[in-house]
């Protein structure tokens, strides 16, 4: 059998479903021989490749880099599941949005008081990505093929999810296993 | 005492005239889902999550507020119910601003539990993400606005069966929301007593105990139904 390529890809998210992927522990080791990791925070691939078969993207679309990325995961990939809360509902990525536009946004978190001393507003649009005026959930920016809410997921939950997409399966999911938080 | 027969989900069921179909439903064992409704206190019928299909109405009844009537055919689980009951969370959860992970009520909350049980992997409409406040001006208790749904249990539970009547529902549309007294801090009404009763009343993680972290505001709201029957079955001699 081929290997099935899986991505993993980290948008606006604080990167604990990867952490929680990981904790799949020696399950990751029964999922090697079966999958090729194509593209991942966790290997060392510079361009998201064509022809991905599996793409679980952590994270909301918050930026305008993570607006490009999820139309490349979308027109790279045959499967793509939201994977954790903030790609599935925008979650805490998402609490800015009551806050107003990026521009209140960056206002509040840079220049009000309680932002500390040397207040001042990021400019290098060459490093930094500029903010979209409202986060949103990944299945607002690019069609979705299955969600896996939690925050993070819980191992067994990413498990079960990763076994039935490997074989071939549509995920059917029990109320503990679609559980937000 | 006069007695009615109806069929819910095909199964023969006798209820007191007068009695609801959510009443009848859950003495035959059968399980409508609700938000709004709370034992002890009067039904507002806010949430509609209660809704059943009755043969010959053509538009769908909340089984809170529909009386049981003689040879009514009530269904409970039916695609078109499944449909709307997962709308509704949906739409809840639009409105408000539901952050589970960082919520006093994550794991212990009953919107939570019903949009997993009725299959809400994701929402399908746009989230509003309205500018709510948090007031935290009350000596014992808080209430986050972002998490209210307006089920209304808290200004029933204080007005029923505390007798203070604390709370009440200002505004219209999205903006509506609850208010202490004539829309003071809470913690300046004079009218509240500090009984914790809304607290326990509420369904979600809107009003808590100050100090309550994420996940850890339980609550035992059989206390609350215990209080209403004892008082009527006059337990106590005051
Ligand atoms: S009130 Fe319930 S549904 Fe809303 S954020 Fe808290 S736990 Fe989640
Ligand atoms: S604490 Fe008691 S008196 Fe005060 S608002 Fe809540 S139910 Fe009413
Ligand atoms: S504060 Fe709680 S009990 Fe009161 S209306 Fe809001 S959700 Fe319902
Ligand atoms: S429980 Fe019947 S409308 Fe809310």
């Amino acid at each position: 059998m081929d290997r099935v390529k899986l991505a993993t890809v980290w948008l606006g998210g604080c990167s604990g479903c990867h952490m929680s992927f990981l904790d799949m522990d020696e399950w990751l080791i029964d999922l090697a021989p079966k999958i090729d990791l194509v593209y991942s925070p966790l290997a060392d691939a510079k361009e998201y490749p064509d022809g991905v078969d599996v793409a679980l993207v952590e994270g909301a679309v918050a930026n305008e880099e993570n607006r490009h990325m999820a139309k490349v995961i979308r027109r790279r990939s045959k499967v793509v599941v939201s994977f954790g809360d903030c790609a599935v509902s925008g979650n805490v990525t998402a609490m800015r949005n009551p806050l107003g536009k990026s521009l209140e946004v960056l206002r509040t978190s840079y220049l009000l008081e309680s932002a500390g001393t040397n207040t001042r507003l990021p400019d290098d649009r060459e490093i930094v990505p500029a903010l979209l005026d409202k986060v949103l959930p990944l299945h607002d920016e690019i069609p979705v093929d299955h969600y896996l809410p939690g925050c993070p997921p819980p191992a067994a939950r990413i498990k079960a999810i990763v076994e039935d997409l490997l074989a071939a399966r549509t995920p059917v999911r029990s109320a503990d296993q679609i559980r937000f938080g | 005492m006069a007695v009615v027969t109806l069929t819910i989900d095909d199964k023969p069921v006798s209820a007191r005239a007068g009695e609801s179909v959510l009443a009848a439903a859950r003495e035959a064992g059968i399980r409508i889902p609700t938000l709004c409704h709370l034992d002890g206190v009067s039904e507002a019928a806010a949430c509609r999550l209660c809704l059943v299909q009755v043969e010959g109405r053509g538009r769908l009844q909340a089984a809170c507020v529909t009386e049981t009537a003689e040879g009514m055919i009530v269904r409970t689980q039916t695609d078109t119910l499944r449909e709307y009951r997962r709308m509704i969370l949906e739409l809840l959860f639009t409105e408000g601003n539901h952050v589970c992970a960082v919520c006093v009520a994550n794991g212990n909350c009953e919107l939570q539990s019903l949009a997993a049980e009725q299959g809400m992997d994701h929402v399908r409409y746009p989230y509003l993400n309205p500018a709510r406040t948090v007031d935290v001006s009350h000596k014992q208790y808080a209430i986050d606005h972002n998490r209210c749904i307006l089920c209304t249990r808290c200004v029933r539970t204080c007005d029923e069966i505390e007798g203070a009547h604390t709370w009440d529902v200002a505004g219209r549309g999205t903006l509506s929301h609850i208010v202490a007294d004539m829309g003071q801090p809470w913690g300046d009404s004079v009218t509240c007593t500090s009984c914790g009763k809304c607290v326990q009343a509420c369904p979600t993680g809107a009003l808590f105990r100050q100090g309550s972290t994420v996940a850890e505001m339980t609550r035992d709201r059989e206390k609350l139904a215990d209080l209403v029957t004892a008082r009527r079955d006059k337990k106590w001699t005051v």
